[in-house]
């Protein structure tokens, strides 16, 4: 099975990455764009464990390592 | 006295470390590589900067999965003396062994200068001989340092003495709004933190590098202080 994590600050959290970006679009007069959070996906199989078990692995993955839950939120997809 | 310092792949502050211990305060102090699991006896274990597995993830995420950590989590849990400067700071709370992140400055900018910390608590076993209020001057050298703890966790921090440092002007002042002076923008302008217990403190400024006076640092050696508190 092929999955998708979507990592991101949780709202509230200072993404100063996201700052820079804004202020480089406003600079650039995309004044319109607000609030730019900046996440990360990571993308991985797995393989020879079956589906619940595979989706149960990987929840454990991303609170271990994948995302840090202080700071943190995660979603994850299946992908064909 | 037998001190442990452990090398991560990336760690590099790990000679500046031995040398307080070993050759200034003449303590055993031996290096702990990531791989292994034995600590070789130590009664305090350092986990000194640098930049382990190259802050791939986010920094001190993937030294937590290092072999030597699991022995380090059950010498801190039996109540064994740790101690984390900058990313070692950073491998503690991403480990869970201390509470809160730290978060990129908030001036986005990589900070390397001096600073003045403050002794706030006198719990920890690095501060336990020093005196609330006192002023050390060291560097800082760092691109996440800015402390972030959920409200519930920086109450409980206040009410049990866990603050360890914090940043203030060399008279001493904390000023947590003011980024000439909290620099990263660190919640409660907080520098360094110990557990509950407080056997293990994390701090991200740099006292190992403001331990002589011969090099003639701005901070002279007034980091020394809390290092001859491990004794």
């Amino acid at each position: 099975m092929r999955f998708q994590v979507l990592v991101r600050l949780k709202t509230g959290v200072l993404d100063v990455q996201g700052k820079a970006i804004e202020t480089g679009l406003k600079d650039k007069r995309f004044e319109a764009f607000k609030n730019v959070r900046v996440g990360r996906v990571i993308e991985f199989e797995v393989d020879g464990v079956a589906g619940d078990q595979a989706r149960a692995q990987v929840n454990e993955v991303c609170k271990l390592l994948l995302a840090n839950p202080v700071i943190e939120e995660y979603e994850v997809r299946e992908v064909a | 006295m037998k001190v442990g310092v452990v090398v991560f792949p990336g760690t590099n502050c790990d000679q500046d470390v031995l040398r307080v211990y070993g050759e200034l305060l003449g303590m055993q102090a031996f290096p702990v590589w990531h791989r292994d699991t034995d600590l070789k006896g130590a009664d305090l274990i350092v986990l000194p900067g640098g930049f382990s597995y190259g802050d791939y993830l986010r920094t001190g995420a993937l030294a937590k999965l290092s072999p030597v950590m699991e022995s380090v989590k059950g010498f801190a849990d039996r109540g064994g003396r740790v101690l984390g400067i900058c990313n070692g700071f950073q491998v503690l709370c991403e480990a869970g062994l201390l509470p809160g992140a730290l978060l990129e400055n908030v001036g986005r900018r990589f900070l390397s200068r001096f600073v003045h910390i403050t002794v706030d608590s006198t719990r920890s076993f690095f501060t336990k001989g020093l005196t609330q209020g006192q002023v050390i001057t060291c560097p800082i050298a760092h691109f996440q340092g800015n402390y972030f703890a959920d409200p519930k966790t920086l109450q409980e921090l206040t009410d049990n003495g866990q603050i360890v440092f914090r940043y203030s002007t060399a008279q001493g002042e904390v000023r947590v709004d003011d980024q000439e002076v909290n620099v990263n923008g660190s919640c409660l302008a907080i520098a360094g933190i110990s557990n509950r217990a407080g056997n293990v403190v994390g701090l991200m400024p740099h006292p190992e590098r403001a331990v002589e006076t011969l090099i003639g640092y701005a901070g002279g050696d007034t980091g020394l202080a809390p290092f001859q508190q491990c004794g």
